[in-house]
Parts: structure tokens; C-alpha cells; sequence
């Protein structure tokens, strides 16, 4: 018998009990719909955080003390110098930005009554653009600024506000730790993020030095920095550079072979893999909890056809006496069952790929609805159809044809 | 030279059916044998219990039977397979029941159309044959009205054509009149003669109504399993002959 001829049997079985035959759709719908909304969110969720990563970070920074064996090593040469900073940026050349060394301490700020302790860092100009820092108000510092050291300051939004409240910060006179200094600009908010300063005060290095620091910067007689940023312009390269790098300060340092380094290379792609590792843990396990939603769906398919066989015997068996056989009876439930279960899977697809562009549209998060994702809930709404509904096939298929007919 | 033409449609020696029930057999036939010949219109009588089912379940290919031998129409049944009988009985066999068992929601062409589907005959052919076997019923306006839209005796007619569309070697009828007042069963009764005499159709009747079964021109009896009369009926009434309670 003609495929075609089973599925125009089902469609007109599933149409006359249209509710039951809805309700029963309504969890594969359901199913389908989580698995496909879920692994599209879950696949935003980690292209965004990979994203957010990738894009202020492409760099590496080396700071003082032991990586990983936490602070106060007791170590006394736990310094970066200045100098190491030149170092580097004679040395490293290939794959690499403008060389950044910041110095990074905390002061009082005072600016009329309002007076607190905030964290001043002096950076050199390119410092806001490498950490996509921008100005809400006025400008960042310049290299005019840092050529003639001039004292001059660009707060965090919330120094800001906290220092002024509601005033214009801009060419105001504040005081750090009794010095004064004009502020320029104020910085957008970034929020908690990478390379955030919504907290801090930026004022160039060379003024740091010279007005600022003083003694809290030097260390035997040497200027030193908190953090040396090397920016990766080849992202093929960053682990040849942070390998340079490692070599280069051990030399200066004088570190032999048998000592662990006194300075740490943060490495942004390590934090991605650990980040990314989690997130795509993350989406296998909602694409799990809709698994699961969708199994039950295939019980309630499996267990509506049950319903459905014992319901039609008389049927079954009247068909099997006008010549239908064993398979051309399992073939007509197999393939009912299968309209539902994939019909449910395509609506199913639907329903989740409006969910997920619900998500993007509310602008939470841009879900990434893959092929792979949709194939995969599809597929898998084929097999629960095929598996679910081959025992109810079964038994109509099996029911003995005199025993049918006479069931009542 | 003229080649003499085997007439016999049914043959059944010593046929015997066991269920297993529990721990005990149940012999529902036990040993019966008769023949058939083409063109017979004959009534299986027998109280409930007497095996009459059984033998109908058999000789309708539905079921096997334990021992003894079985042809039908040429063909020996018994050792078949599933598959097989489900052919035979599509090919050779037309089902009428006491219960009409159309399919609802469908019309009644495409109940009729429903054994050829399934002989996988498809398309402008099929219809053509269940609006001809409508047309032998007397249901050529009503093809595509449902079940529910038709009355019992029409519903009869309906599953009558579906047992006749595929020109089958035998019609097999269940209590055909069972479920109907005695004016739409005499409407069906003369529908069988019909197809017996003008057509030369085989029927065989299973009844326990001895009025319904003195139709046809010869009556076996069962009891027990066993046959206990196989009599001619010489003058079978014709329908619409009174019941002998109404016409004393």
C-alpha cells in the first residue's frame, strides 16, 4: 500500500480527535520548542561572553608577585620596574601594540566637602581606547598632557558622581592626596567588566611620577610600575609574545633556572577557554532539561496511541479482514504517530526560534540559532516518533483479526 | 474435448479447532466436514457455543485451524501464513457483519474502495469498481454520505458492496440481519438472494435464526462442535415471507 494512502489514514484519524491529537503535540511542541530555545540562548550566552572577552582583551598583562600561589610570597624583589617596561618595548616588535606601563595606588580625593579614598592609575595615552574606555564629558589624556606633565586627572562615572553628584566635573580643580589637578574628562560607566574604571581616576603616568607617587613609586632606586599591558595586534601570536615575555623578564630579573618567576602574564585566551569551557557545559545541560521534557512528550505520545489502538480494534480488525496485513497495519500507526510527533517537532522548531528572537529582540541576550540545533530537535522529534510509536503499532499490528472484530 | 470444471468452491475435512484455556483445552470444532459448491447460498445454524463462530473465523480465513484439512476455491489454506491469509481473505473473501463495521467519518465509497487499498488497487480503477459494487446495492446517490448519514439497512447495503468489490469467491455473512427491524432485513435478505440468483454468487449465512437460515437452499446445523445435520432446503422462502409466529 501507498505511503500515501497511511498518512491520508492518519492525518483523517488525528483530525477526528482533533483536541486529543493537539494536547498530544502540545509536549513534543513543548519539547522541541525548549531544546531549540535553550542551546540558541545558550549559544549567545557564550558567543556574547567570548565576544566581551575578545574584544577589550586581545592583550597581555604582567604584573608583579607569583601567579596562581597567591599574594605576600614574602618575596622581597616582587617589583616591576620601569625599566622592565623599557625592555620590553625594545625588544618586542612582531605582533604587538604600543607597550602600556600603569602605576596604580590609592589617595585621598577631596573636591570641597567631599573628600575619599579612590584608586588614581597613571596610564599613558591609547590607555582608554585599548580598554574601550570612552568619555561621557570632556576628553582623555593626550600625549600634550603627558609630554609636559601636566596635572590633569579624567575621573570614573562613579568618582564622579560621588565627588560631584550632579555639578560638571569638567575643569574643576580636586585634590589628590593634597595636590591639585584639573579634571578633563569623565569616562562612560562599563559597569563591573573587564578593564572597568568606574571607580578610579586616570592621571598621566610622567605627572604620577614626578608630582604624585613620589617615594610609593621607587624601589631600590628604581621607578616601578604595577602593570606592564603588551596589546597583541596578531591574536596568533599572543602565546610566542607571552613565551617572550616570560623569557625576556626572567633574564632581567635575574631568575635561574630552578626559581619561579616573580611576575604573572595574564593571558585573556586562557580565561576564555576556562569561560567558554563552562558556558558550553552550561548549554548541554538546558539542552538536557529539555531532553528530558521531550521524552516526556514521547510518553504522552506513546501512551495517547495506546489509547488510540485499544479504541480502534474493532477497526484494526476490520481492516485486517477485507486484506490488510500484519506491516500494512503497523506501517498505518507508525507513520500516525510520526505525523504527530513531527508535525509537534516542526511546530515545536517554530515556537523556539520565536522564543530565542523574543530574547534577542528584549536585547538580553543575542541567542545564535544553529542549523545544528534545529536538525538536531527535528531529528530527534523523528525518533521519539519512530520509537515511541512502534509498541502501539505493535500491538494493533498483532491483534488477532477475529478477536478485533469482536471486541467490544 | 470439454474440460469438466471442479464446482466445488469449499472444501473442509475433518477440522478440528483447540483453544487452550488455562490448564484445559476447549475442542470448539471437533472433526467437521462438508463441501461447498459454487453458486451455493447456504446458512451455518447453530446455538451460541456450538462452534459456528469458529467455523466461520476459519472457513474466513481469520484464523487456522488445529488440525484438518481446508481449500478454498482451489486453494488449500490450512499451513498459511499471516500475511498469506490476510491476502486470501482480501482476494477471495467478502466479510458482511451483524455490526456493519464501516469506518466512520468516511464515505461510503471510500469504505467500499477500502479492500481494494489494500489489494493495491489504486486511483481512477478503485473508484470506478466501489461506485459499480454502490451501484449493485442500490446506493449509487448516497456515496458520499457517512455512516452516520445513512439508516442500518443502508449502512448493510454499504458494507454488502464493500464485501463485493472485489469480486470475491465467497460472501461470508454474520447474523447480516441481526441488527436490523424485520422490514430492512428483508430488504437485505432479498439483496443476497439477488446476488445468488442473478449473480451466481457463493454465500454462506451464519445465523441462529432458523426463519433467516430456511432463505437459503441448504442449512448445516453444528452442535458441539460437531455438524449435526446438512439437509437440503428444497424451497427456500422468498424475502418477505412471514415469520410462522406472525403468520399464525
Amino acid at each position: 500500500m501507498l505511503f500515501s494512502e497511511n498518512l491520508r489514514i492518519a492525518l483523517r484519524a488525528l483530525r477526528a480527535n482533533k483536541m486529543r491529537s493537539i494536547l498530544t503535540m502540545l509536549g513534543i511542541v513543548i519539547g522541541v520548542a525548549t531544546v531549540v530555545a535553550l542551546v540558541s540562548i545558550g549559544n549567545g550566552a557564550t558567543s556574547s561572553i567570548t565576544s566581551e572577552i575578545q574584544s577589550g582583551s586581545s592583550m597581555l598583562t604582567v604584573q608583579a608577585g607569583r601567579s596562581q600561589r597567591g599574594f605576600g610570597g614574602g618575596s622581597t624583589s616582587s617589583y616591576l620596574y620601569y625599566a622592565d617596561y623599557e625592555l620590553l618595548q625594545r625588544i618586542l616588535k612582531t605582533g604587538v601594540g604600543k607597550i602600556m606601563p600603569t602605576f596604580r595606588s590609592s589617595y585621598e580625593l577631596k573636591y570641597g566637602s567631599e573628600n575619599f579614598s579612590s584608586s588614581v592609575i597613571g596610564v599613558t595615552t591609547g590607555y582608554e581606547e585599548l580598554n574601550s574606555l570612552t568619555v561621557s564629558q570632556g576628553r582623555v589624556i593626550s600625549s600634550g598632557d603627558e609630554k609636559s606633565g601636566a596635572l590633569v586627572a579624567v575621573l570614573g562615572s562613579q568618582t564622579a558622581k560621588d565627588l560631584f553628584s550632579t555639578l560638571s566635573p569638567i575643569d574643576k580643580i580636586i585634590s589628590i592626596d593634597g595636590t591639585k589637578f584639573k579634571v578633563v574628562g569623565v569616562l562612560e560607566s562599563k559597569g563591573s567588566g573587564m578593564g572597568s574604571a568606574d571607580d578610579a581616576v586616570l592621571i598621566p603616568l610622567e605627572t604620577g611620577y614626578s608630582k604624585l607617587f613620589g617615594s610609593t613609586a621607587v624601589q631600590n632606586n628604581k621607578r616601578t610600575v604595577s602593570s606592564i599591558i603588551v596589546p597583541i595586534t596578531d591574536v596568533e601570536k599572543i602565546d610566542t609574545v607571552s613565551a617572550q615575555i616570560e623569557f625576556l623578564m626572567r633574564r632581567s630579573h635575574k631568575l635561574s633556572s630552578t626559581d619561579e618567576s616573580d611576575f604573572n602574564i595574564m593571558n585573556p585566551t586562557d580565561m576564555l577557554n576556562s569561560l567558554s569551557s563552562i558556558t558550553q557545559t552550561l548549554t548541554i545541560f538546558l539542552g538536557a532539561i529539555a531532553g528530558i521534557s521531550l521524552l516526556v512528550g514521547g510518553i504522552g505520545i506513546m501512551n495517547i496511541m495506546l489509547v488510540s489502538v485499544t479504541e480502534r480494534t474493532k477497526e484494526i480488525g476490520l481492516r485486517k479482514a477485507v486484506g490488510a496485513t500484519r506491516n500494512q497495519i503497523l506501517s498505518q500507526f507508525l507513520i500516525e504517530t510520526m505525523t504527530l510527533s513531527i508535525l509537534g517537532g516542526v511546530i515545536g522548531i517554530l515556537l523556539g526560534v520565536g522564543i530565542a528572537s523574543v530574547f534577542t529582540l528584549s536585547g538580553l541576550i543575542t541567542a545564535v540559532i544553529t542549523p545544528g540545533s534545529i536538525l538536531m530537535a527535528f531529528s530527534f522529534s523523528m525518533a521519539i516518533g519512530v520509537f515511541f510509536g512502534l509498541y502501539p503499532a505493535y500491538r494493533a499490528a498483532n491483534l488477532h483479526p477475529m478477536e478485533a472484530l469482536r471486541y467490544e | 474435448m470439454v474440460l469438466l470444471e471442479d464446482k466445488t468452491m469449499i472444501q473442509i475435512e475433518n477440522l478440528t479447532k483447540v483453544y487452550q484455556m488455562g490448564d484445559s483445552e476447549v475442542r470448539a470444532l471437533n472433526g467437521a466436514s462438508f463441501s461447498i459448491e459454487k453458486g451455493e447460498m447456504v446458512s451455518i445454524m447453530g446455538p451460541s457455543g456450538s462452534g459456528k463462530s469458529t467455523l466461520m473465523s476459519i472457513v474466513g480465513c481469520l484464523d487456522a485451524a488445529t488440525s484438518g484439512t481446508y481449500t478454498l476455491d482451489g486453494e488449500s489454506v490450512e499451513g498459511m501464513g499471516e500475511s498469506q491469509l490476510a491476502e486470501i481473505r482480501g482476494r477471495k473473501i467478502g466479510f458482511v457483519f451483524q455490526q456493519f463495521n464501516l469506518l466512520a467519518r468516511t464515505s461510503a465509497l471510500e469504505n467500499v474502495m477500502l479492500p481494494l487499498t489494500y489489494a493495491g488497487v489504486t486511483g481512477k480503477e478503485r473508484k470506478v469498481a466501489a461506485a459499480r459494487a454502490l451501484e449493485r446495492v442500490g446506493l449509487k446517490e448516497r456515496m458520499d454520505h457517512h455512516p452516520n448519514e445513512l439508516s442500518g439497512g443502508q449502512q448493510q447495503r454499504v458494507a454488502i458492496a464493500r464485501a463485493l468489490v472485489n469480486n470475491p469467491a465467497i460472501i461470508l455473512a454474520d447474523e447480516p440481519t441481526g441488527a436490523l427491524d424485520s422490514k430492512t432485513g428483508v430488504e437485505i435478505m432479498n439483496l443476497f438472494q439477488g446476488l445468488h440468483n442473478d449473480g451466481g454468487q457463493t454465500v454462506i449465512l451464519v445465523t441462529h435464526d432458523s426463519f433467516v437460515a430456511h432463505h437459503t437452499n441448504r442449512i448445516i446445523k453444528l452442535s458441539d462442535g460437531h455438524i449435526v445435520s446438512d439437509e437440503i432446503n428444497p424451497k427456500p422462502l422468498k424475502a418477505g415471507a412471514l415469520r410462522p409466529d406472525e403468520a399464525a
